[in-house]
């Protein structure tokens, strides 16, 4: 076998590979979108249907059922106001980070993504009762800081990494050319990390987006997001599948449009500095 | 008055000594460059007085006034950087006016400005392009209009030619030593390739493991240089040197010298470009070719003497092949000294 046909075989097995995985991945959600299209009777049905006469009856009884424009706009409002949060502390704290570091500050940012290792719920009960002494059981505002406080970690560390590969002359030459910190950050340092910034934010309002723990445990009306929305229809009465599903890609179909939308400056975000 | 001066100017970090007690009177309007071999502080030195290092201990002057805790823009300093660090998101324009926006310079006088240097430095059609959209020369020309537009009182250029192909390298070295001519101003100027520092300054600094080895002119660093290292230095190729104690060669240089106390003689030195090819006869070494560089205009023989010990010479003479025998003498005598602390005895 020649050198080339080798490499070829090597090449065509890899595809192979990589396809494989991406069914695996998406498969679920795949069948999620298909349920949502079938009956009750059909979605339980053994073997599983693939060729059935679809029907939209699940998607008008979760609308009878429940408030989907009020779980999606607190949806909305708590991940995006998160990530608004986010930025604002973030980006001050990482550009120190970056641009007037000290002994500790490697320590210090260990230790901050130390704390994305606790479990969730080992904090569940202090912040439980916080939230209720302050009065803020069920209401957005808790959401928008818990959310703030969970992603700030990994926020601040990969705001650090796009501030870390900007080149250090010109933000000296800003600095000879009179500019103090503030004007360093918003005329040089903004404006030239501005694709790494925003693919952090969408990262944050994903993550936000499909949080659960903490939408379930501390909101239950007023404040319920999607994700709430959807663990309802889990519910003591049983499974019902078809409606779970359809709630399911209700749930995910805005973010997914969204991610769809951005998805150039996404990959380009996630990938900034990997390449020289 | 004295443009920069320099006082006990030293550099640490981290426990290790990166400029030992840096002492330099630069005048006003002086043409100044800092030469030396890779990590030999010269950058450093030169960051220190930009304000972009502080300094461990000492004094930096500028005009007379002294500028340890005053920040870099307040310094009166501009600094070309070697990777020219515009501001990729602003077009020619921006990039120059920059600093006079954060002053808040009426617009009117920022216009005036930006289009006097554009025009002194013929971009006046590149005004409104990205950096990304120049090329490496015209880059560095914005870099250089982004210094002159602040008036500064001292230039300071680090590398600034070493990204640059070699033809708009020579070019753009033209139209610095222009441009200070036509500035009158105080440029330090650092660089690792000498033909820049020969060429240009009207003072150049030697520097070695954070040391000023010699301070003067290009005439007298390469004619009377103070030491060892600055001579071995300065020229090229590389002036040639001969330890006494191994070489009857060497020891008959030193007895053909005028030199009065020859006792403390530990080296010789001497360039290619002062010896001459010759007949037998008149020859003081004998030795064989090993390489042959041809340059054009001149050769340049790597001599192989019998006892380990290398020669380089420069002639206009090319007819020897490598493995010739080479007949060489120093007519002119044009030899340098040193003692065993590598001192010039002069």
């Amino acid at each position: 076998m020649t050198y080339k046909t080798k490499n070829k075989i090597i090449h065509r097995l890899l595809v192979t590979l990589a396809w494989i995985v991406a069914i695996i991945f998406f498969f679920p959600i795949f069948w999620m979108v298909l349920t949502s299209f079938k009956t009750e009777l059909q979605a339980i049905a053994v073997p599983p249907m693939f060729i059935f006469e679809g029907t939209l009856e699940n998607y008008s009884l979760v609308n009878e059922r429940s408030d989907y424009w009020h779980h999606a706009i607190n949806s909305i409002i708590t991940s995006f106001g998160a990530t608004l949060l986010s930025l604002i502390i973030a980006v001050p704290a990482a550009y120190s980070f970056a641009f007037s570091p000290t002994k500790n500050t490697k320590d210090v940012m260990l230790w901050m993504l130390s704390t994305k290792m606790l479990p969730a719920v080992g904090v569940l009960l202090p912040i439980y009762l916080i939230a209720q002494q302050f009065g803020l059981l069920d209401t957005k505002t808790v959401l928008i800081v818990i959310f703030t406080l969970m992603n700030l970690p990994i926020i601040i560390w990969m705001l650090f990494s796009y501030f870390k590969d900007l080149p250090k002359d010109i933000l000296e030459a800003a600095s000879l050319d009179g500019a103090s910190y503030l004007q360093e950050l918003r005329h040089v340092v903004l404006p030239l990390s501005w694709g790494g910034i925003t693919s952090t934010g969408l990262l944050s309002i994903i993550l936000c987006w499909n949080e659960a723990f903490w939408s379930i445990n501390l909101t239950s009306a007023d404040a319920a997001t999607l994700t709430s929305l959807v663990a309802s229809y889990s519910s003591p009465e049983g499974l019902f599948w078809a409606k779970l599903s359809a709630i399911s890609t209700l749930a995910c179909a805005p973010i997914v449009v969204f991610g769809w939308f951005c998805q150039k400056q996404l990959v380009q975000g996630l990938t900034f500095g990997a390449v020289k | 008055m004295l443009g920069v001066e320099l006082k006990n100017v030293v550099k640490a970090y981290e426990g290790t000594t990166i400029i030992q007690g840096a002492n330099l009177q630069i005048k006003k309007g002086e043409f100044v460059v800092f030469v030396g071999p890779s990590g030999c502080g010269k950058s450093t030195l030169m960051r220190t007085i930009a304000g972009l290092e502080e300094i461990t201990s000492g004094d930096i002057s500028i005009h007379g006034e002294v500028i340890n805790d005053t920040p870099p823009s307040k310094r009166g300093v501009a600094m070309v950087f070697q990777s020219y660090a515009l501001y990729p998101h602003m077009n020619v324009y921006d990039n120059m006016s920059f600093s006079l926006k954060l002053q808040k310079v009426p617009k009117a006088q920022i216009e005036e400005r930006v289009q006097k240097a554009a025009k002194s430095l013929q971009m006046t059609n590149l005004l409104d392009r990205l950096p990304k959209n120049l090329s490496g020369g015209q880059r560095q020309r914005v870099a250089i209009g982004r210094a002159i537009i602040r008036e500064p009182k001292v230039f300071l250029f680090d590398e600034p030619l070493s990204n640059l192909d070699a033809n708009l390298r020579s070019n753009t070295r033209i139209e610095i030593a222009k441009l200070h001519k036509r500035l009158e101003a105080t440029m330090l100027y650092v660089t690792h390739d000498q033909v820049e520092a020969m060429t240009l300054a009207d003072r150049i600094v030697v520097l070695n493991k954070g040391v000023i080895q010699q301070f003067g002119t290009p005439d007298e660093l390469y004619n009377t240089p103070d030491n060892l290292f600055v001579a071995g230095f300065i020229g090229s190729p590389k002036m040639n040197f001969i330890e006494i104690d191994n070489s009857q060669e060497a020891k008959h240089i030193v007895a053909k010298s005028d030199l009065e106390n020859k006792g403390s003689v530990k080296t010789v030195g001497v360039r290619p470009e002062h010896i001459d090819l010759c007949e037998k006869e008149e020859a003081d070494f004998t030795g064989t070719v090993d390489l042959v560089e041809h340059l054009g205009e001149y050769v340049i023989y790597y001599v192989s003497l019998g006892n380990e010990q290398l020669i380089t010479v420069k002639s206009i003479k090319d007819h020897l092949k490598v493995g010739d025998e080479i007949f060489i003498n120093s007519a002119d005598k044009r030899f340098y000294y040193f003692d065993n602390q590598e001192k010039a005895i002069k």
